[in-house]
């Protein structure tokens, strides 16, 4: 996984922005209606989750090498 | 990671009380975000909304805020500026608040040139009091008081703003972020009336309405239409059809600010250093 | 004492504005109140202030709303249509608690009335033409030198109670050209612009009550980021849907008024000391009512005249106490009857109220109301 991705569920009121923009299927909306990760691997860290997230619910930040 | 922008909101008012999928919040942050690329100081800038949706942004925006009246806020904007022209002014209004019970003030606003930047989120409705028409409904667009669809033409207030003086008219998408606030930094770069249109989408009242009530497909809609503004000067007219619409910088032009011109003003009377 | 000078009543209240300290102006064009505006274009550019003129009367009211919040002392002049459609702002005022002085000359009304002539008809406009609770502060000059001194008073309220101030002139005040003399800004006592007395690290909260009940909200620009809003607030500034804040909210708007009120409820007397009836009038009325009093008395009748300078809030002790004293009260007023039912609620039955109302463009004659003050005195001298 090259990618860290942080959630502020508090904030997530579960629209499917995010998931419908994500090129690698990487999010879906759990049965609660909010987001979940459901394939960590697959994220290429392109941050179209976060720039459209209209509740600055979602983070994503590129691993960087330590 | 913390993101820097999260200072510019009042945290203890979060989360906000739009909708899911409403498109308020990314204009929002267009907006914090192009403050902090133009590095205003945070005391020293005012946000300044009036009634509706949009107008709630105010109150969560860390500046020194006012949630004026149904449509005023571009008058209490002029008043701020005036009284204190080192503050740096951003007006946030929508559709209904901006072009119907604002329109006067609004191209007023435009015709003095006072050194505002203003924000519309076009939602094409009333959202806040459940989906009413507003002069920027499309025609033919479905509402509560438009159930056979919108009669009224639209306005296109890109072009309203144009002619009644505006030297800043840009539009964007909720879809196209990164180019909306860079739009809305831009206008901030100009010292006189700026005017942005945001178009958000609205699903739970137009959306609902008019079979697109799923936000990411609304989304989608804005990028599929939207054509930028160099693209679009070069679309024969035929083609400038159905849904498509031009964004980036409509128009720009260089003309005196009201605060500046009213110097001299004060400087003819005599009243300099006073 | 600057040396004397003939001026208008419309100028003397743009200098009184002045020399209380108003730099911003915001107006539209409306008869008789359009010299204020004038003068204001001409005079507050010399004093390094802003005159805008405003597309309309409710910008007209925004403008200087705003200008307030960014700290000036702002003030704007209409007449009866125009104050109609400042009204929505002039509540805004009141529950935003932002100071500002609406100055309106009256003209006959309804509607577009008669616009050139004189009236008083807008009494109870001042106190209840915006919607909902809220107090009012409304003063009335009947001088062109009290049109200076009330303009003061009246900037100065509004800074005191952060709240809108109506100085209720008249056409015939307004238009009336006298020789006055005006004290020098130093002579005056001028209320600042209240500060906050914490900081924003020390838990300033703009809208927490200092003792006199009155918020001390930052001007806009001063580090302390505040919120104003119309919706009803606590003290942070910010909106509550609840009913006890909403309560105790609107129960602190006025109160701020009420317990100032004996200070800031001027009224005077004229040839009280032994009188059994009495005149009560306000503005340019109480000039002929004081010269028919003079003419009832010359007739041996015992009347005098009690001037309310403050119309609201209103003389309710100065009115109950009157009620005390004389047979009967004559209230004269050039309008269909406005203050008038403020006397008789004051009065509650303890002597007879009669009204003098005119409202045909005309002032009074001294013998309109003469012959009402006899017939108040059963024609006996």
């Amino acid at each position: 996984m090259n990618s860290e991705i942080t959630i502020k569920l508090p904030r997530c009121k579960g629209c499917g922005i995010c998931v419908a923009f994500c090129p690698k299927k990487v999010l879906a909306i759990d049965e609660l209606g909010k987001v979940i990760i459901v394939n960590p691997e697959a994220c290429i860290a392109c941050g179209q989750c976060e720039l459209r997230c209209p509740d600055y619910a979602i983070f994503v930040d590129k691993k960087v090498e330590k | 990671m913390e993101r820097s922008y999260e200072k510019y909101f009042r945290q203890n008012r979060l989360p906000h009380l739009w909708c899911p999928g409403c498109g308020n919040g990314i204009a929002m942050k267009a907006i914090v975000k192009a403050i902090e690329m133009k590095g205003l100081d945070q005391n020293k800038t005012v946000i300044v909304s009036g009634i509706g949706c949009s107008s709630r942004a105010s109150g969560y925006m860390d500046f020194d805020t006012v949630h004026t009246a149904h449509g005023r806020a571009i008058p209490f904007a002029t008043g701020i500026k005036m009284a204190n022209p080192e503050l740096n002014v951003i007006v946030i209004t929508g559709d209904g608040d901006c072009t119907a019970i604002g329109g006067n003030h609004f191209i007023h606003g435009c015709r003095r040139n006072v050194d505002l930047t203003v924000i519309l989120f076009d939602n094409n409705i009333y959202g806040m009091t459940g989906g009413q028409a507003s002069p920027m409904t499309p025609t033919g667009k479905k509402a509560t008081t438009a159930p056979y669809g919108a009669v009224d033409h639209a306005f296109d207030a890109c072009k309203l703003a144009e002619a009644a003086g505006a030297t800043y008219v840009a539009r964007s998408t909720a879809y196209h972020v990164q180019h909306l606030t860079d739009l809305i930094a831009k206008g901030m770069d100009n010292k006189g009336f700026s005017f942005i249109e945001a178009m958000v989408q609205c699903p739970t009242s137009f959306g609902r309405k008019n079979k697109m009530a799923d936000p990411a497909a609304m989304m989608m809609w804005m990028r599929d239409n939207a054509v930028m503004k160099a693209a679009w000067d070069k679309l024969p007219e035929e083609k400038k059809t159905g849904d498509k619409f031009p964004i980036g910088v409509l128009y720009e032009a260089s003309d005196i600010d009201y605060a500046t011109a009213y110097d001299h003003v004060i400087d003819l009377a005599g009243g300099a250093g006073k | 004492m600057s040396k004397a000078r003939l001026m208008q009543g419309n100028e003397a209240c743009t200098e009184g504005a002045l020399a209380a300290g108003v730099r911003f102006f915001g107006g539209y064009p409306i008869t008789p109140s359009t010299e204020i505006a004038e003068t204001m274009a001409k005079k507050l550019p010399q004093y390094g202030g802003t005159f805008i003129q405003m597309e309309d009367e409710i910008a007209s009211m925004g403008v200087v709303l705003g200008a307030s919040l960014a700290g000036k002392k702002a003030l704007t002049a209409s007449s009866g249509p125009g104050i109609s459609l400042k009204q929505e702002l002039i509540g805004y005022a009141a529950a935003a608690e932002i100071p500002v002085v609406i100055v309106n000359v009256q003209r006959v009304g309804p509607s577009t009335g008669q616009p050139t002539a004189p009236s008083q008809g807008d009494v109870m406009q001042a106190r209840w033409g915006t919607h909902g609770d809220h107090p009012m502060i409304a003063l009335s000059p009947w001088s062109v030198k009290e049109a200076f001194d009330t303009a003061v008073m009246a900037v100065n309220y509004s800074e005191r109670f952060r709240t809108p101030v109506i100085l209720l002139m008249d056409e015939i005040v307004g238009h009336l050209r006298e020789k006055v003399e005006l004290p020098d800004a130093a002579e005056l006592d001028i209320y600042p612009r209240r500060q906050p007395s914490c900081t924003r690290a020390e838990g300033y909260q703009p809208y927490a009550p200092a003792e006199d009940l009155v918020p001390n909200v930052a001007d806009f620009g001063t580090g302390n980021r505040i919120h104003v809003t119309g919706l009803i607030h606590d003290e942070t500034g910010f909106p509550v849907g609840n009913p006890k804040i909403t309560r105790e909210a609107i129960d602190r708007l006025h109160q701020k008024i009420a317990i100032a009120a004996d200070e800031i409820t001027h009224v005077e007397e004229y040839c009280m000391d032994d009188a059994e009836y009495a005149v009560v009038a306000f503005g340019g009325t109480a000039r002929t009512a004081y010269e028919a009093v003079l003419q009832a008395r010359a007739k041996g009748i015992k009347v005098g005249m009690v001037r309310l300078i403050t119309i609201w809030p209103f003389a309710d002790k100065a009115i109950k106490a009157l009620a005390a004293k004389v047979k009967g009260i004559l209230v004269t007023e050039l309008n269909y009857g406005q203050l008038v039912g403020e006397v008789e609620r004051a009065v509650a039955g303890k002597c007879d109220v009669k009204l003098c109302a005119k409202y045909d463009m005309t002032i009074f004659e001294p013998e309109e109301i003469l012959s009402d003050i006899e017939a108040l005195a059963g024609g006996k001298a």
